[in-house]
C-alpha cells in the first residue's frame, strides 16, 4: 500500500503548490516532497513489499531497480530549485513548481505501471507535464523548442498507443481474454499472434524510443535541452528517459516471451549503435555546451539500448548505467545552468575562460565531464566496462569495436568543447559576472552531491542495488 | 461509434459513447475554436504539399489502407467491418496533414485525425480494455489539445505568425 505514496505524495504536493499563495515560499514544496519520495523509495528498496500492490500498479523488481535513481535525482534538482527560483524571482513560479511535482508523481506511476494502458497514460501525462517546464524562460526560442518537443513527442506517443492496441489485438487474436497486464501477456507467451506482436514491437519501439531520444527520433532533444532551464534538462535527461527505457524493457519481455526475442534484440542493437554514432558525430561539431549535453544523452541512451540488446549481464549493466546516467547527467545539467547564467551565453563564440570567471562551477563541470565520458573511478566507467565485456563475450566482435569507436569519438567531442569554454581568458565583450549569480553553496552543493554519489556507486556498489538489479533481470527473463 | 459496432449494449458502452461525444464533439472543437479566434486565422492558404497532391495522396492512402486491412490476420468477427481500414486510412491522413501543412493549427488538426484513427483501432478491443484506459486516453487527448492550443497562442505572440516554417532559429 505504501507504494501508492510514491505517486500520491507528489501529486498532492502539486495541488498544494498550485493553491499556495506565496511565490517566495512555494519552492520549498520541492525539497520537502523530494525528501519524502526518496525516503519511501529507498525504504521500499531496502524492505521490498511482499507482493505487488495491484495487478496494474506495483513496486515490482523492475521499478525497484531504477525508480530510486530518479528519486535521488529529483531530490538534488529540488534542492537546487529553491535557490534557482529565487534567482529567477521575476518569473511567476506557480505553474513551474506544480508541473515539476506532478511530473515526479507521474514518473513514479509510469515506472510502477504493470498494465500496458496505464503505462501509456502515465507516459503521455509526463510528456504533457513537462511542457510548462520547457518554456519557463518565455523566450521565442523556448517556444520553438517546446513546439518541436510537442509535435515530435506527441507523434511518438500516438504511435506507442497504436502499438499498445496492436499488442492487445495480438493477445485477442491468439485467443486471450484481452488482459493487458504485462504478467498476463507474458504468461500467454507464444500464444500471442506473431505478426501482430511484430507490428506492435515496431510501433512501441518507435513511440517510446522517441521519448527516450534514440536516433533517428532524437531531433527534439537538442532544442528542448538547450532551451529549458538546467534543472528541467536534468529531470528530462535522467528521469523521463529512464521511464521510456523501462517501458521498452517491459514490452521487450513480452516480445521475448512470444518467441520474437531475437528480432527485438537485433532492433535494439541497431538503434543503440546508430544512436551512439549519430551522437558522437554531432558531438564533434556542436558549439553549444547545453546542446552538447543533449547529444551526450542520446549517446547514453544508445549505450542503454545496446546493453539491453546484449541481454543477461549486459542488461544488468544497463540497470547500473541507468543509475550512473541519472546521477552524472543531473550534475552536468545543474552545473551547465550555473555556468550559463554566470557567463551569459552558451556557445563557443560567446563563452571562454570560465575557470577564471566561475572557478568552482568550472571545476565541477570538468569533473562531470570525466564522469560522463566514463573515466575511472566514476560509476559510468564500471557499467560501460561491463557492457563491453558482455559485448566481447556474446556479440560479434564488430559490435564491441563500434561501441569503443563511438565512445572515443564522443570523448574527443566532449573534451574539445568543454576545455574550450573552460580554458583561456574571458572574452573582453563578456559582461562582468552578475552579482546575483555568485557561486553560492546552495547552487554548488546539489551537483556536487550527485557527482559524489556517481563516484561512490562506482567504487562500492551497494549490495542492495546489486540484488535489485538481479531481481529485475529475473523478472524480465523468467527462464534464464 | 461504439454503439454501432457492439452486438449487445451494456452500461459501459454507453458511458464510453457519451464521453466520446462530449469530448470529441464539444470540448475539443471549443478549445480549437478558441485558439483560432485568438490567433485570428481561418484557413491554411500556403501548404507545403498542395491541395491536389494532398487529395491524391489521401486517396492513394485510403486504397492502400483497404488493401492492407485485407491482408492483416484479423479475427473472423472483424473481417467484414471496415473498422481497420478506416483506422489505417485515418492514421495515414493524419500523418499527411502533420507533415504537409505549415500552420501550427493545421498540424494540430492532423494530430487529432491521427489520434482519432488510433482510437478507432482501439475500438476493436472495447470488449477487453476496461473503462479506465478508455477514459484516461480521452482525458489525455483533451489535455494535449489544450496544451497545444496555449503553445499555438504563444508562438503567435512571440513570432507574430503561426507559420512553423519560420521556426528555424534552432538548428545545427
Amino acid at each position: 500500500m505504501s507504494e501508492l505514496l510514491l505517486i500520491l505524495v507528489p501529486l498532492g504536493a502539486a495541488v498544494g503548490a498550485a493553491c499556495w499563495p506565496n511565490d517566495r515560499t512555494r519552492p520549498w514544496f520541492l525539497p520537502v516532497t523530494g525528501l519524502v519520495h526518496a525516503l519511501v523509495a529507498f525504504g521500499l528498496l531496502r524492505w521490498p513489499p511482499a507482493a505487488p500492490f495491484h495487478a496494474w500498479l506495483g513496486y515490482d523488481p523492475l521499478a525497484r531497480a531504477v525508480l530510486p535513481a530518479v528519486s535521488l535525482l529529483f531530490l538534488a534538482c529540488a534542492a537546487y530549485g529553491v535557490p534557482y527560483l529565487r534567482l529567477r524571482a521575476e518569473r511567476p513560479n506557480r505553474l513551474f513548481v506544480a508541473s515539476f511535482l506532478a511530473g515526479l508523481g507521474l514518473l513514479s506511476a509510469a515506472h510502477m505501471a504493470r498494465h500496458l494502458g496505464v503505462l501509456w497514460i502515465a507516459a503521455e501525462a509526463v510528456t504533457l507535464a513537462c511542457v510548462p517546464l520547457l518554456h519557463f524562460n518565455n523566450t521565442p526560442r523556448a517556444f520553438e523548442a517546446t513546439w518541436k518537443y510537442l509535435l515530435v513527442g506527441g507523434t511518438g506517443i500516438a504511435l506507442s498507443l497504436l502499438g499498445s492496441f496492436c499488442l492487445g489485438y495480438a493477445s485477442l487474436h491468439g485467443g486471450g481474454a484481452g488482459d493487458l497486464t504485462f504478467a498476463a501477456l507474458m504468461a500467454q507467451g507464444t500464444g500471442l499472434s506473431r505478426p501482430w506482436v511484430l507490428i506492435a514491437w515496431v510501433l512501441l519501439v518507435v513511440g517510446y524510443g522517441t521519448k527516450m531520444g534514440l536516433a533517428p527520433m532524437h531531433t527534439w532533444k537538442p532544442d528542448a535541452y538547450g532551451e529549458a532551464p538546467g534543472i528541467v534538462g536534468a529531470m528530462l535527461a535522467g528521469g523521463v528517459t529512464t521511464v521510456a527505457f523501462t517501458a521498452v524493457l517491459r514490452v521487450r519481455a513480452v516480445v521475448q516471451a512470444a518467441g520474437a526475442g531475437v528480432v527485438a534484440d537485433r532492433t535494439l542493437l541497431a538503434m543503440g549503435l546508430f544512436s551512439m554514432l549519430v551522437a558522437a558525430l554531432f558531438l564533434l561539431s556542436t558549439r553549444d555546451f547545453k546542446r552538447m549535453l543533449a547529444y551526450s544523452s542520446v549517446e547514453h541512451m544508445g549505450i542503454l539500448s545496446l546493453g539491453a540488446a546484449l541481454g543477461g549481464p549486459g542488461l544488468w549493466a544497463a540497470f547500473f548505467h541507468v543509475w550512473n546516467n541519472s546521477l552524472t547527467k543531473g550534475a552536468l545539467f545543474l552545473t551547465a545552468g550555473n555556468l550559463r547564467r554566470a557567463a551569459g551565453g552558451r556557445t563557443l563564440d560567446e563563452v571562454r575562460g570560465l575557470s577564471l570567471l566561475t572557478p568552482r562551477s568550472a571545476m565541477l563541470f570538468v569533473a562531470g565531464l570525466f564522469a560522463v565520458t566514463a573515466c575511472p573511478p566514476f560509476g559510468p566507467f564500471f557499467s560501460e566496462l561491463l557492457i563491453l565485456r558482455r559485448a566481447l563475450a556474446a556479440g560479434p566482435p564488430w559490435v564491441a569495436a563500434a561501441f569503443l569507436g563511438c565512445l572515443l569519438l564522443a570523448f574527443l567531442g566532449l573534451t574539445r568543447l568543454v576545455f574550450a569554454v573552460v580554458d583561456g581568458r574571458p572574452l573582453k565583450a563578456a559582461r562582468p559576472v552578475d552579482p546575483r549569480c555568485r557561486e553560492t553553496v546552495a547552487i554548488l552543493l546539489p551537483p556536487l552531491g550527485l557527482l559524489l554519489l556517481a563516484l561512490g556507486i562506482g567504487l562500492a556498489t551497494p549490495e542492495v542495488l546489486r540484488e535489485a538489479w538481479t531481481a529485475a533481470l529475473r523478472q524480465l527473463a523468467p527462464t534464464p | 461509434m461504439p454503439l454501432v459496432i457492439e452486438a449487445e449494449w451494456r452500461v459501459m458502452t454507453f458511458v464510453v459513447a457519451t464521453a466520446t461525444v462530449v469530448m470529441k464533439g464539444l470540448v475539443i472543437p471549443a478549445l480549437l475554436r478558441r485558439a483560432m479566434r485568438t490567433a485570428n486565422i481561418d484557413r491554411d492558404l500556403d501548404p507545403l504539399i498542395g491541395y491536389l497532391p494532398s487529395l491524391l495522396l489521401g486517396a492513394a492512402g485510403m486504397i492502400g489502407a483497404v488493401a492492407v486491412a485485407h491482408r492483416l490476420p484479423l479475427l473472423p468477427e472483424h473481417h467484414e467491418s471496415l473498422l481497420v481500414a478506416g483506422a489505417l486510412a485515418s492514421v495515414f491522413s493524419g500523418l499527411l496533414l502533420l507533415l504537409g501543412r505549415a500552420k501550427a493549427i493545421s498540424q494540430v488538426c492532423g494530430y487529432l485525425i491521427l489520434e482519432n484513427g488510433i482510437y478507432l483501432f482501439g475500438l476493436l478491443l472495447i470488449h477487453s480494455t476496461p473503462l479506465l484506459v478508455e477514459g484516461g486516453i480521452l482525458l489525455d487527448l483533451t489535455v494535449a489539445v489544450f496544451v497545444i492550443g496555449i503553445i499555438v497562442d504563444r508562438i503567435q505572440r512571440a513570432f507574430d505568425t503561426l507559420d512553423t516554417r519560420k521556426l528555424t532559429v534552432l538548428r545545427e
